[in-house]
């Protein structure tokens, strides 16, 4: 495989009904109007010398270098900033832009270390090529004069290095930050000679308000950004193109080697979901790969409180099976379970919820995404008919009034963030439904119309109320209603929102949202033009999470907000494949494509083509299989790669569960918290270590393509399929493109998609006959379910309520740096920005409480305690305060309560009434819960024990700090 | 009380005009007014008798008393009378249209202007209609006063015709060049004139909006506009439909040149867009906007109230209507000359400058501020236009002319054209960021007499470099001021080691 070489054409793509001819050195080009020349060059295959032009960026016109010639002209204008006209005559080579270029060139060179054999960048330099492409020889000037040879490197960031000495001035990092970003972070301070890049008030980039999304040390032409790993180990060789592992934006990246060692990994330019952009995440945080604590061989034992025995990959699955068999036959077949993981591909997913309705023969598979986004399949199910969002990514480029409702896209979506700040930067109006002051409220250059901080838990009534104003004030798109939904829904529905009980006078008292400003809200999604609603787990966790849903996918259609580009519903998924996992049939009620259990005819494409009779009854989700762990019913799990002790709700419960079981399988690259109630742990496979697919927000069935072997000698899939193997049902899978086939085989949905067709693009389902390029945008002519379905949404309060022992409401989030319970990136430098969860708490209420910024706290619900820093400050209104869940030590979801919602059981995280009062250390729970963990992660091997360091030490580095 | 006028030009107060005021106060009513423009005879101050004004200057305050009890108020005092001010040579010899108004009015009297001739310019253009209005400044060949020379009308009726949601007019007052004050004077002393000529130009564009973006060097031109904002929103000639806001600049150069000019008004960094866009296209805010010198939107009531006609027959060539002319540097009449296009550069350091201030001969003029060429007397027959100064590769900019006697070192002084750049030059492009800190250095080695023919070699490519490949004038036509020393003065740049150690 060779290095993957992007042509950059020098400035943006335009997208133009109207064509241009010109001729390039005597060449005729044809290009879209408002190209520049230099574009047009390229297209041709003319390269003009550039340096300050590259095409993720506008052209700037500072370098010089790609001066040309027009006949007819006067001069010799920039190509990158001159526009194609027809009928131009333009010439690239003269003996006079020779001269000229030379002459700029020699001018670069005389303020730049000639250190090229020694450089970071020598092979990869484009200053170095440029030099040779315009024949530089000597530099007259001699380099004795004023120069920036002394300046300083800033390595205070983890993961890249800033070497001034190298900066040729050309602003492509400072436009990257704002172009492609958005944060403005870099500025060109100074002016003249003095001219220079600084980060912030010319601070560390560490300090800075830098979030290190890698944009900058991407477009930077020389060694000034460098990435720390190629400093240290040089050049790559060769690249693969796969997709990210983080979050659901499902980035494509090169992943640029060195052999089987990955050099850096750098955002895929044709990548259809972040065309070239990428986050501290994807970018940098895949370390974690080779961190010390990857468990790479198989262990067993038979108690949890044993030590591990590290055992072969037979021994282990025999182990694995014979004890599922053995509970099977103890307590019957719906005894034992799965859980499938939104992290591992498709193909894996898939491969885990067959093995239970195959070998294990009952349908108890179930899916984090239980725990996110099970309401937005619920919901749009019944109001559009299918489970997902209904646009591509590309789609907010028409957007004029977005609706972000329960989402923090900034931190946990960050690539997609920072195309919304462009499309509001260009314009396009914001309406932010948060109980908490997010980024995107007041970001350089964006600012929100309208932030409608309500009360956590009033979702549906704040949602019921936009549409009150809708409805009542006349803004409904009664053709589009007329034309394209049931309308007997739509008159009991409007009618329904109408009453005066849904006012948002009725409703301030309820949800804190001012009536005035909801009512201009309301009035500006109506009547702005193109209106996308942009949801998160902030309206899905909830209990009436799937009323909201619904209530978003009403509002859309109200407002005739679905069907083209610029519009929809868009759910912002979590995870990296829990589009993916939902898709391939991971819930115990449905099949894959969505498709009931309970359906002979769907059964019957199974049966046929997996051997088995299968159960026409949904199986348990995972909230049911902990309840029956505990009543003694279900005694043994195969859980791949979710931490359901760290992640799901009340922490308490799910160890209860956990340690009622027999056989406790964990299918992980660590040994995570829910190991610590596990007998078997099975080495996973990180994404650079097997093939397979994943499939984001947008329904996009991206690559995932090995660049290493797994390190445990087996891919996740390899694993389940031993596993059914060993149980009796045989699975021959050679390649994961063989899984995807037999579901395109079997899924209307995916019928046209195969390893093949995705060579030539990511799809985005349903692709098939219908649809053989995929569907970007749903719901185009008809609903999937025909007419659009208007559902009624009462408001009914979550039980779980403040009163005097727990007057405050806790709701949980992201931040930027970490990953969910974070077993990746705190295995990573990422910890530099977020070494522990603190909890926001306002002013007021620290006041109240002799609580000040810094201070260990307590936080106290009816379901348990943790203790944590409180950070003071006004982004959480009064009453409610806010952490995230990113660290074991904190155990947020300690606290957090067995509600969920009522049609799909999705916990209620976003809404827990606690209490918060000034502490000494660590709650007793904590520390019982360490050191349980530390003698749970003992390991045996080859007769000595070696305990997991990092547990060992984290109380005390959490304590020591007080 | 008999009135005499007294001006409150900052170049007047600066050799104590306000003293001079003081001293005449409770002998006479007072009126402030602009300057004329001769500056050697300043504090010039008039005094209003039923024949007219009678001038005297330059008038010091402690010769006040003394002409009082000679008869100051009566015009009868000799020491120091002038006569009437429009018959002293330098004025006389003037065409004064732009200036009509300058040093004769209370800048802050909407009255007063009313009474010569304000806003009829205005009133002509509403009879006119926007598209008249543009055809009429199309029609005066009324040319940017900045430096460019682009025709006005066309800029015109480019924003006129560009689709946006807004439409901005901006006054580039951001005077900047060497020897030059006609913006300063013209704020000073006519503001009504500047606000009526971007009334005029937002009703012939549709512009809403107008800004006025004014050097901070100018802090009495800044307080007198403010003050004429004021008056007139007071009075309606401002009002929703069309506003005007002052912005004070942050003493950078290249802010003078219109996009980087933009950028600053946006609250940027004053640096260089390249164009296209054109900012009549996407100017202030990515809307259309005409950005106009302040002479050229101050000339504009005067044509639009007398038509295009008149002053379309003023002038040379393409060179259409007056220029007003600021001589400065080692000269003996210094001050503003407004004329029509034409006149000789001989005729005005020599005649009507009266030669230098030193006495000595001239040696050397830059016409244009510091980005023009340097002619030598050699050049004094070249006429003030712009296509005759351009074909002997110089320009007249903003009409700044700065006289240099034989005293003058031509090496240095291109030396100094490199410094300015570097000291000025936004950093955007190459070749001014780098190129001009090269060039002072490459110009301090011919100095020390280092490989002088190699280093005039370099010298000249660089400048080839600067001025095709620099984004904007400002790197572009620092060549010029370099190569014109080096070609007209080569004597002054072979330099050897020895020399250099004297």
């Amino acid at each position: 495989m060779p290095m993957l070489q992007e042509i950059d054409y020098g400035t943006p793509a335009v997208h133009a009904d109207a064509m241009v001819t010109l001729t390039i050195d005597g060449r005729a080009v044809t290009v879209p109007e408002g190209t520049s020349i230099m574009r047009a060059a390229m297209e041709a295959g003319i390269k003009v010398p550039k340096l300050c032009a590259t095409d993720s960026l506008n052209s700037y016109g500072s370098c010089r270098l790609c001066l040309i010639e027009v006949e007819g002209r006067n001069g010799t204008p920039a190509s990158c900033t001159t526009p194609v006209a027809p009928g131009l005559k333009v010439h690239t080579i003269s003996d006079n832009l020779r001269r000229l270029r030379r002459g700029v060139m020699e001018l670069y060179i005389s303020d730049h270390p000639l250190d090229c054999l020694t450089c970071s960048a020598n092979g990869n330099c484009e200053l170095q090529d440029t030099a040779g492409e315009v024949g530089l020889r000597e530099v007259r000037y001699g380099y004795e004069g004023e120069n920036h040879l002394q300046a300083p490197t800033d390595s205070s960031n983890p993961y890249f290095d800033f070497d001034a000495s190298k900066c040729i001035v050309c602003s492509r990092c400072v436009r990257a930050c704002e172009e492609v970003q958005g944060t403005f972070a870099l500025t060109i301070q100074g002016r003249g000679f003095d001219s220079k890049v600084a980060a912030g008030m010319d601070e560390p980039f560490l300090t800075s308000e830098c979030v290190s999304c890698g944009a900058c040390v991407q477009a930077c032409p020389t060694a000034t950004l460098m990435e720390k790993s190629v400093v240290e180990l040089g050049q790559p060789e060769h690249s693969v193109v796969t997709t990210c592992a983080y979050c659901g934006v499902g980035c494509n990246f090169k992943a640029e080697m060195r052999g089987d060692q990955v050099i850096r990994m750098v955002p895929w330019k044709d990548g259809k979901a972040n065309h070239g952009h990428s986050c501290v995440k994807g970018r940098f945080a895949w370390g974690y790969a080779q961190h010390k604590d990857r468990i790479l061989k198989p262990m067993i034992r038979d108690k949890v409180t044993d030590p591990w025995q590290e055992v072969s990959w037979d021994t282990a699955i025999a182990r694995v099976a014979s004890e599922f068999k053995r509970i099977q036959a103890k307590a019957g077949k719906d005894s034992i379970g799965v859980i499938t993981s939104s992290r591992c591909t498709a193909e894996e997913a898939y491969l885990v919820q067959k093995l239970a309705r195959t070998a294990m023969g009952n349908n108890n598979t179930d899916t984090c995404a239980r725990v996110c986004h099970s309401p937005t399949g619920y919901g749009l199910g019944q109001t559009f008919g299918t489970s997902a969002g209904t646009q591509d990514f590309d789609s907010i480029e028409h957007t004029d009034v977005m609706i972000v409702i329960g989402a923090n896209p900034t931190d946990g979506h960050p690539v997609f963030a920072s195309r919304m700040k462009r499309r509001l930067r260009q314009g396009a109006r914001l309406i932010v439904i948060d109980p908490r002051r997010i980024d995107l409220v007041r970001t350089p250059h964006v600012q929100a119309d309208y932030h409608l901080p309500l009360r956590p838990g009033t979702n549906v009534a704040v949602l019921t109320s936009l549409a009150h104003v809708i409805v009542t004030e006349n803004l409904v798109d009664d053709a589009f209603v007329q034309s394209r939904c049931d309308t007997e829904a739509f008159a009991d529905w409007a009618a329904f929102v109408s009453e005066p009980r849904h006012s948002p006078e009725a409703l301030e008292p309820t949800t804190g949202v001012p009536a005035p400003l909801l009512r201009s809200a309301a009035r500006l999604f109506a009547t702005g033009g193109n209106g996308a609603i942009y949801y998160g787990l902030g309206v899905t966790e909830h209990s009436q999470g799937s009323t909201a849903v619904m209530a978003i996918a009403n509002l859309a259609m109200a407002t005739g907000n679905i069907g083209r580009p610029g519009v929809g519903v868009n759910p912002l998924r979590g995870q990296n494949n829990v589009q993916g996992s939902c898709d391939v049939g991971s819930f115990p009620h449905e099949l894959p494509g969505y498709r009931h259990v309970s359906d002979p005819g769907v059964r019957a494409i199974y049966e046929n083509e997996w051997g088995v009779t299968l159960d026409p009854e949904p199986g348990l989700r995972i909230p049911n299989m902990l309840d029956a762990a505990v009543e003694g019913s279900f005694l043994g799990l195969y859980v791949q790669g979710e931490d359901i002790a760290q992640s799901d709700p009340d922490t308490r419960h799910v160890t209860a569960g956990l340690l009622a079981m027999e056989c406790v399988v964990v299918h992980d690259l660590f040994l995570n918290e829910t190991a610590n109630y596990a007998h078997v742990f099975l080495p996973g496979a990180t994404f650079l270590e097997k093939d397979g697919t994943f499939i984001n927000a947008e329904r996009r069935i991206n690559r995932v393509r090995k660049v290493m072997a797994p390190r445990a000698g087996l891919g996740d899939w390899e694993v389940t399929q031993a596993i059914a193997n060993a149980m009796g049902y045989p699975m021959h899978y050679d390649h994961p493109s063989q899984i995807m086939d037999e579901i395109a085989r079997t899924t209307p949905t995916f019928a046209g998609v195969s390893y093949a067709r995705l060579e030539q693009g990511a799809v985005q389902w349903p692709c098939n006959e219908a649809a053989p390029d995929g569907t970007p945008i749903m719901h185009l002519d008809h609903f999937v379910r025909g007419k659009g379905n208007f559902v009624v949404t009462e408001y009914v309060p979550t039980d779980e309520k403040v009163g005097p022992r727990f007057p405050l409401l806790l709701t949980t989030g992201r931040i930027l740096s970490q990953y969910n319970v974070g077993a990746q990136t705190r295995r990573t430098a990422n910890v530099v920005w977020h070494q522990e969860d603190v909890l926001e708490i306002h002013p007021h209420d620290a006041e109240e409480r002799g609580v000040k910024d810094g201070d260990w706290i307590r936080l106290r619900s009816r379901a348990g305690e943790t203790t944590l820093r409180a950070v003071v400050t006004d982004r959480v209104a009064a009453g409610i305060v806010y952490t995230t869940f990113h660290h074991p030590l904190t155990q947020a979801n300690v606290v957090t309560t067995e509600y969920s919602d009522w049609a799909t059981n999705c916990p209620e995280y976003k809404v827990t009434a606690v209490q918060v009062s000034p502490s000494n250390g660590p709650s007793e729970w904590q520390v019982s819960y360490n050191a349980m963990a530390v003698k749970s992660r003992r390991i045996d091997a080859a007769g000595s024990s070696r305990i997991d360091a990092a547990g060992s030490s984290r109380i005390d580095t959490a304590v020591a700090g007080d | 009380m008999t009135r005499v006028f007294v001006p409150r030009d900052a170049a007047a107060l600066a050799v104590g005009a306000d003293a001079v005021a003081a001293a005449l106060a409770g002998h006479a009513e007072i009126v402030r007014t602009g300057s004329r423009g001769l500056f050697w005879l300043e504090p010039m101050i008039e005094v209003e008798t039923p024949a007219g004004r009678i001038a005297y200057g330059p008038v010091a305050a402690a010769d006040v008393p003394g002409l009082l009890a000679d008869g100051l108020l009566d015009a009868t005092a000799q020491h120091l009378r002038l006569g009437v001010p429009g018959q002293i040579p330098f004025l006389a010899r003037q065409t004064r249209v732009t200036f009509a108004r300058c040093g004769i009015v209370d800048p802050l009297s909407l009255d007063d202007c009313r009474a010569h001739g304000g806003f009829q310019g205005l009133d002509r253009a509403r009879a006119l209609g926007p598209a008249g209005t543009v055809a009429e400044v199309l029609a005066s060949g009324l040319r940017g006063r900045g430096g460019a020379g682009f025709p006005t009308g066309i800029k015109w009726k480019t924003a006129a015709e560009a689709a946006g949601a807004r439409k901005y007019i901006v006054c580039n007052a951001d005077e900047g060049d060497s020897g030059t004050f006609a913006d300063r004077m013209l704020m000073e002393g006519d503001p009504f004139a500047l606000i009526e000529g971007m009334a005029i130009a937002a009703f012939a564009i549709g512009a809403s909006k107008g800004y006025v973006y004014t050097r901070s060097e100018y802090p009495h031109a800044i307080a007198t506009f403010d003050q004429a904002l004021a008056i007139a929103r007071a009075a309606g000639v401002l009002g929703p439909g069309f506003d005007i806001e002052q912005r004070t600049g942050a003493g950078a150069y290249v802010c003078g040149e219109e996009t980087s000019l933009l950028e600053s008004l946006e609250g940027r960094r004053g640096q260089v867009r390249a164009k296209p866009p054109l900012p009549a296209h996407k100017g202030l805010f990515g809307m259309p906007t005409v950005v106009n010198n302040l002479v050229t939107l101050a000339t504009v009531p005067a044509i639009l109230r007398d038509g295009a006609a008149g002053y379309q027959a003023l002038g040379m060539g393409r060179s259409r209507g007056t220029m007003p002319i600021q001589l400065a540097g080692n000269i003996r009449f210094g001050g503003l000359f407004e004329a029509g296009f034409g006149v000789t550069l001989g005729e005005l350091v020599n005649d009507i400058g009266g030669g230098t201030r030193s006495g000595r001969p001239a040696r050397a003029v830059q016409v244009g501020g510091p980005l023009g060429a340097y002619f030598p007397p050699s050049h004094f027959d070249t006429p003030f236009d712009y296509e005759a100064f351009a074909a002997r590769d110089g320009l007249i900019g903003h009409g700044g002319v700065v006289v240099f006697d034989d005293t003058v070192d031509m090496a240095r002084m291109a030396r100094f054209a490199m410094e300015f750049c570097a000291a000025e030059s936004c950093g955007k492009c190459t070749p001014c960021r780098i190129g001009s800190v090269r060039g002072t250095e490459t110009v301090d080695k011919i100095l020390h007499g280092q490989d002088v023919d190699k280093n005039l070699t370099l010298l000249r490519d660089l400048c080839h470099t600067m001025k095709f490949g620099s984004l904007c004038a400002l790197g572009g036509f620092i060549p010029y001021p370099v190569l014109s020393a080096m070609n007209f003065f080569p004597e002054d740049f072979q330099r050897t080691p020895a020399l250099a150690a004297e």
